[in-house]
């Protein structure tokens, strides 16, 4: 990885895409980086488009600024491609990463302004299959861990396992799903 | 050894609370500071500190019993931000001229009209003459270690003033960085034991708190606060010195970055200096321009003369506002810094821009813009806009963009 990786979270409110980077920015500070993990409010309400940020850098981050241009851009609900420039800003040789059930190319056409890399991700599929609902925070994350490359997905999947147990400590039956999910994910766009 | 962590302001602010475990904490929640004492609680519920934690209707009386208590000789603390400090106003005041040292974590947020929840400092800069002492943060890392200063500074015998401990909503409250802890020991350490000399729970010495001063007594008192605001300034280096020695952390009543050889600095409170180090940094190293920052860290009391020290021999500087006063002319750091210069006699271009109002984003190149127009000004001697506003859609006042 290089320096220092900027990336840009979309959601709407409810999915999860604050706690996302948040556990980013967690998992990250664990592997003995720099992080920033901070959302963007707006006027709060389900559904509304919002945007949360993740600053990860081997060196101290002064920075107190949103992003304007990723290295990468996280879109945890597809319908946010009609209403925002998700691509806004990304910087050349970087990628988007969308959650969807639809297939690539339907996905790039949606995107005229940008011609790099686009990965798609089918959280809901895996969500549903690892946990039996529809959460698609941790496939969402194990991707941007993986397209960035953060770190390494074995001392991913072993921080997060820890991270899983601390967070889930009174509900542990759910710790195996999210794993699998994340595992999952990582298989899935390997 | 230190402890390495990740908090977001708000929870390094409780964290230092319950290192701290004040006597009382009496609280009403008001975004974005509402998380301190829902942490707060979650310690006491656990058991982690026997902090009395007081449910009031309003910040009125969150105020009105953080003075009760502090009066009585306890250890107070509360939260507020924004609205929820202006209905505290009225004893804002009470509690200084008292000289109760109470301790109050403000995050920093617009005050309404339009409503708004986002960072600015108009909450805190409106209640300036109130005559707490306030200190300001760049990042939770400061925010914390402003706060376990709070203390020392605040219940020194020679200073007997509330403080405020303010830090940018959302951007430090809500963001989640890296963060070097104290151990509690310590801390606790550090912070010590409460000891008032005089308090209304001491049935030995019976005292009146807040009686009616009629003009005979009012000017003393208010001469008397003006002292022990001067009294802090020496006590805000010592606690500082101490805190420095146990941490390697350096504080003082600015920082100044990269101001060796300046000719050109920003002068600014609050989170966005982070953002205009980087500028600093990327303009050094690409065109090697001597330019530099003032961060203030404590607005009250004011570093007059020590800050006109560092700017009087610049070519240009411009101070940053994070709020308006309306005067039509500067915001409250602007009329600050430009007196220190007359009084210093200094003569050197100065502009007062406004930037993030409401939570307006300010950038690196925003700040590269900004030392651009400084060297533009000390070489033409022309300033086109003395009172800019940095990211207004329209540009400036001339239609020009920064």
């Amino acid at each position: 990885m290089k320096d220092t990786v900027e990336i840009r979270w979309h959601g709407r409110g409810g999915q999860g895409a604050k706690t996302a980077a948040l556990l980013l920015a967690d998992v990250a500070f664990k592997t003995g980086k720099y992080v920033q993990g901070f959302p963007e409010y707006g006027p709060e309400r389900m559904g509304a488009p919002i945007t949360a940020y993740n600053r990860i850098s081997k060196n101290p981050i002064t920075v107190h600024s949103n992003i304007y241009e990723p290295d990468y851009v996280v879109v945890v609900d597809d319908g946010l491609l009609d209403c925002t420039d998700v691509t806004a800003g990304l910087k050349k040789g970087g990628a988007v990463i969308v959650n969807t059930q639809r297939s690539k190319s339907e996905i790039e056409a949606k995107l005229p302004n940008w011609n790099g890399k686009v990965i798609t991700v089918n959280a809901r599929e895996i969500s549903e299959d690892a946990l039996g609902k529809y959460f698609p925070n941790s496939p969402m994350l194990a991707a941007a861990v993986a397209i960035s490359g953060v770190m390494a997905p074995e001392v991913f999947l072993k921080e997060m396992q820890a991270s899983f147990e601390h967070k889930f400590a009174k509900k542990p039956e759910v710790v195996a799903g999210n794993m699998k999910a994340l595992k999952m994910t990582l298989k899935a766009i390997a | 050894m230190a402890i390495r962590e990740r908090l977001s302001g708000n929870e390094a602010v409780a964290y230092a609370i319950k290192q701290i475990n004040p006597d009382v904490m009496p609280a009403f929640p008001i975004t974005p500071s509402t998380e301190i004492p829902q942490y707060v609680a979650n310690y006491i519920a656990n058991g982690e500190i026997d902090t009395e934690f007081i449910h009031v209707e309003s910040e009125h009386s969150a105020m009105s019993a953080a003075i009760g208590a502090c009066a009585a000789g306890a250890r107070t603390v509360t939260a507020t931000s924004s609205c929820g400090m202006a209905l505290m106003w009225e004893e804002l005041y009470v509690a200084a001229s008292d000289r109760l040292p109470v301790v109050l974590a403000l995050v920093n947020r617009a005050l309404t009209g339009p409503i708004n929840i986002n960072a600015d400092h108009s909450d805190s800069m409106g209640a300036r003459d109130a005559g707490w002492i306030q200190i300001y943060a760049e990042s939770n890392q400061e925010v914390y270690d402003n706060f376990l200063q709070a203390y020392p500074i605040a219940e020194h015998k020679d200073v007997h003033l509330p403080v405020m401990i303010c830090q940018d909503g959302f951007i430090t409250s809500h963001g989640v960085e890296n963060i070097m802890l104290v151990e509690d020991d310590k801390a606790k350490a550090f912070v010590g034991e409460y000891c008032p000399e005089h308090y209304l729970l001491n049935a030995k010495e019976p005292m009146a708190v807040g009686p009616y001063a009629v003009s005979n007594y009012y000017m003393e008192t208010k001469r008397a606060q003006r002292q022990a605001m001067l009294n802090a300034k020496r006590v805000i280096l010592d606690v500082a010195k101490k805190y420095e020695e146990m941490t390697g952390r350096k504080y003082g009543f600015f920082e100044e970055y990269r101001m060796e050889d300046a000719e050109y600095a920003v002068v600014i409170i609050g989170s966005a200096a982070g953002t205009c180090k980087a500028a600093v940094d990327h303009i050094r190293e690409t065109t090697g321009k001597k330019v530099g920052l003032v961060k203030i860290r404590v607005f009250r009391p004011f570093p007059e003369e020590e800050l006109a020290k560092v700017l009087k021999n610049l070519k240009a500087a411009a101070v940053l506002d994070r709020s308006e006063m309306f005067s039509a002319t500067s915001g409250p750091l602007g009329a600050e810094v430009r007196a220190a210069l007359y009084s210093a006699k200094a003569e050197i271009e100065l502009v007062n821009y406004f930037y993030g109002l409401g939570g307006r984003d300010i950038t690196v190149g925003d700040f590269e813009k900004i030392f651009d127009n400084l060297e533009e000004i000390a070489q033409t001697h022309e300033i086109r806009d003395m009172y800019a506003y940095i990211g207004l859609r329209e540009g400036d006042c001339h239609g020009n963009s920064l």
